[in-house]
């Protein structure tokens, strides 16, 4: 028997303890399963492709790069499982609640505060909805970008967080957030309650999923999709896991939550078609 | 169109930056899995916010239709909660008859009579058995302990007048010096034992607690008093360390119970009351005579959990004898009691600095530690052991008393 190997991104220590668990609760299964971690998506996503690993957790942004990689290589890849919480998120443009804006297009000649350059939720997603609401990013309004885990795609909640602090701070007029962050930031009081309001929400996108390529053996890769996929709540080994993963379960995954930022990435040029790096001032 | 056997919950003005998810969660509740709850608000983030706390719990999300007039959302009802809980128990019951006798390690820090999530991480506490531990007396002594605790900054006069001989008052310091050692032995102890008992047994932790609380208030007065007249502290010998030093060792709670508080605090009593009658000053006096009174109330537990043990378990006499001969084989070697504190307690109980007043007081002594005898064997007939096993086992405690 093979072990199933998974690649991981080491954003958080946490990291560590997840995988970590999720191995000895697997291997309590007779289920051989190992994982490495990488210092950023690109490298796991050449790995994946390259079949130096079976499959990856991947963020959306390193998917869509997996995909156009798989597929200059003659290679195919899909999503094996989600968690319950990558399904349907939205990102949200917040101002401070005394700001005139009424609607997006008050922003023209604003500053915005975004995420990381590599972020899907806090920049890539919602310039291209700017986009559509007829503002330019750096034509019709300015962007500030707040460069924190850059090769992370976005797992790190700093930038999010300083952008937020920066709207608070009256440093800029405009700040962009997924969802959950935006209630994060209230509750934990880095914006206080009332104090800033929801201009617009984007349209709903997933998030991470577990790649995995063709050249992985089918049988380890369908008997640990059905592992996870039983991994219950009610479990008290795996719950700590779960909650510190943030899912209550793992969901079948799917390829349709990706095309705004498919977009994104295409308006961007973030990569080209088969799956190179072409975006500037990114470096993982 | 909303049914009206469907609830509905208003936020009013609430944002869930501000608590509202306290409302929502209230009102699922009282519902199944995959029952609806309307939701409805004037917060303008509503309904972000509300699809963003009921990702993170386990709950779906649908927006309202232009007819479901009162609701901006549905919950979908998910059954996180109800699978966290599922297999949850109590730990046992608040109250002594709530003791659990063996609670499982992962139950840790948890209040007893706490609903128990299962599942956990393992503790540290190794002694987890009730028998291991408990005296029925165990909560009367704690209650008792708490309500006689005592500032020593004010229930002693500091300020009496204390204007002993210069020879007497060396002796009191060397005293002290002795019993701040003693002290220490005794807070470290039950200290050690406590962070091992599985907090389960509560009062047994709590009356452990007061006991080191009480040694360390004995160690501030014997201290305060030493240095009450300038004088440098008196000598620490090599014998006395060692002597403590196998009391440290002793890894069996029962054991060191045994040997701690029954023999070797035990013993103490006798001697701070001998220090109370001879006691040369009032200062010297009353730190004395407080420190009796707790000393008392941990020679009762030591007693009378070593009499519950005695109940259960006929293997108890055996080992309490093996950890005295234990002991004994372990100092054979050492001098006993430091030859200063020796005769720093001639010297109090003789009173003046005369051949006849040092007789006096050296047959004191031997007396104390004739009294200190009868009363270990008095303490150990009490716990079962024959007349003559009483006997043959107090002579081989150690003679540095503790």
């Amino acid at each position: 028997m093979t072990t199933l190997l998974m690649g991981a991104v080491a954003y958080d220590p946490k990291v560590v303890t997840i995988w970590g668990g999720f191995r000895s609760w697997l291997r309590a299964r007779d289920f051989d399963f190992d994982f490495v971690l990488y210092s950023n998506y690109e490298r796991q996503a050449e790995d994946l492709v390259e079949g130096r690993i079976h499959t990856a957790w991947n963020s959306p942004l390193a998917w869509l790069r997996t995909e156009r990689l798989a597929k200059a290589a003659g290679r195919t890849v899909r999503p094996l499982v989600m968690r319950d919480t990558d399904r349907d998120l939205t990102s949200v443009v917040v101002v401070r609640t005394e700001s005139a804006a009424e609607k997006v297009s008050d922003l023209k000649g604003a500053t915005i505060g975004v995420g990381a350059v590599d972020s899907p939720q806090a920049t890539l997603i919602p310039r291209s909805f700017l986009r559509e609401a007829g503002l330019e990013p750096g034509n019709d309004l300015s962007v500030r970008r707040f460069d924190v885990g850059v090769g992370l795609h976005g797992d790190h909640i700093g930038g999010e967080r300083d952008a937020a602090r920066a709207l608070l701070a009256g440093e800029v007029d405009a700040a962009t957030m997924i969802d959950t962050n935006h209630l994060l930031f209230g509750r934990e009081g880095t914006l206080p309650a009332g104090s800033t309001r929801v201009l617009a929400q984007t349209g709903k996108f997933d998030h991470c999923n577990m790649s995995v390529v063709d050249t992985a053996p089918d049988d380890l890769v369908k008997r640990f999709g059905e592992l996870l996929l039983s991994m219950s709540y009610a479990d008290a080994e795996v719950r700590p896991l779960l909650d510190l993963e943030g899912l209550k379960m793992w969901q079948e995954g799917r390829t349709t939550g990706y095309g705004l930022l498919e977009t994104a990435v295409d308006e961007e040029g973030f990569y080209d078609e088969r799956g190179t790096v072409t975006a500037t001032e990114y470096s993982p | 169109m909303t049914n009206p056997a469907e609830p509905v919950v208003d936020l009013e003005t609430l944002s869930f930056e501000q608590g509202a998810h306290l409302l929502v969660q209230q009102e699922l509740l009282g519902l199944r899995p995959g029952q609806r709850l309307g939701v409805t608000g004037a917060d303008p983030a509503l309904v972000v916010h509300l699809e963003v706390w009921c990702r993170a719990h386990g709950h779906r999300v649908t927006p309202a239709l232009d007819t479901d007039f009162g609701v901006r959302a549905w919950v979908e009802r998910g059954r996180a909660d109800l699978d966290r809980w599922a297999g949850a128990q109590r730990a046992g019951a608040p109250g002594v008859d709530g003791i659990v006798a063996d609670p499982p390690s992962d139950w840790g820090l948890a209040a007893r009579g706490a609903l128990i999530e299962v599942g956990g991480p393992q503790t540290p506490f190794d002694i987890t058995h009730r028998d291991l531990v408990w005296a029925e007396i165990a909560p009367a002594l704690y209650a008792n302990a708490a309500s006689a605790q005592w500032d020593p900054n004010t229930a002693i006069d500091w300020s009496a007048p204390v204007d002993n001989a210069p020879e007497v008052e060396r002796a009191v310091v060397q005293v002290m010096t002795y019993l701040i050692e003693n002290e220490q032995a005794a807070l470290v102890i039950p200290a050690k034992l406590l962070a091992r008992v599985h907090p389960h047994f509560r009062e047994v932790l709590q009356l452990l607690a007061v006991q080191a609380a009480d040694e360390a208030r004995h160690m501030e007065v014997f201290t305060r008093r030493a240095l009450l007249t300038g004088h440098e502290m008196g000598t620490s010998a090599v014998s006395g360390r060692e002597s403590l030093s196998t009391l440290l060792h002793e890894a069996e709670f029962s054991m060191a119970s045994f040997l701690l508080s029954v023999l070797g605090e035990g013993s103490f009593l006798n001697l701070l009351e001998f220090l109370d009658k001879n006691a040369p000053d009032p200062v010297t006096r009353m730190v004395t005579r407080l420190a009796r009174r707790d000393e008392a109330r941990h020679v009762a537990f030591g007693v009378a959990h070593l009499r519950h043990q005695a109940t259960l378990d006929p293997d108890v006499h055996r080992r309490m004898r093996m950890a005295v001969e234990r002991r004994y084989d372990a100092l054979v070697d050492t001098a006993g009691l430091n030859q200063d504190v020796f005769d720093s307690l001639v010297i109090l109980a003789a009173g003046a600095w005369t051949p006849q007043a040092i007789a006096k007081g050296y047959e004191a002594v031997m007396r104390l530690q004739s009294e200190m005898d009868d009363g270990r064997q008095r303490r150990l007939v009490h716990l079962g052991f024959s007349g003559d096993e009483a006997a043959d086992l107090s002579a081989l405690h150690t003679k540095n008393f503790m």
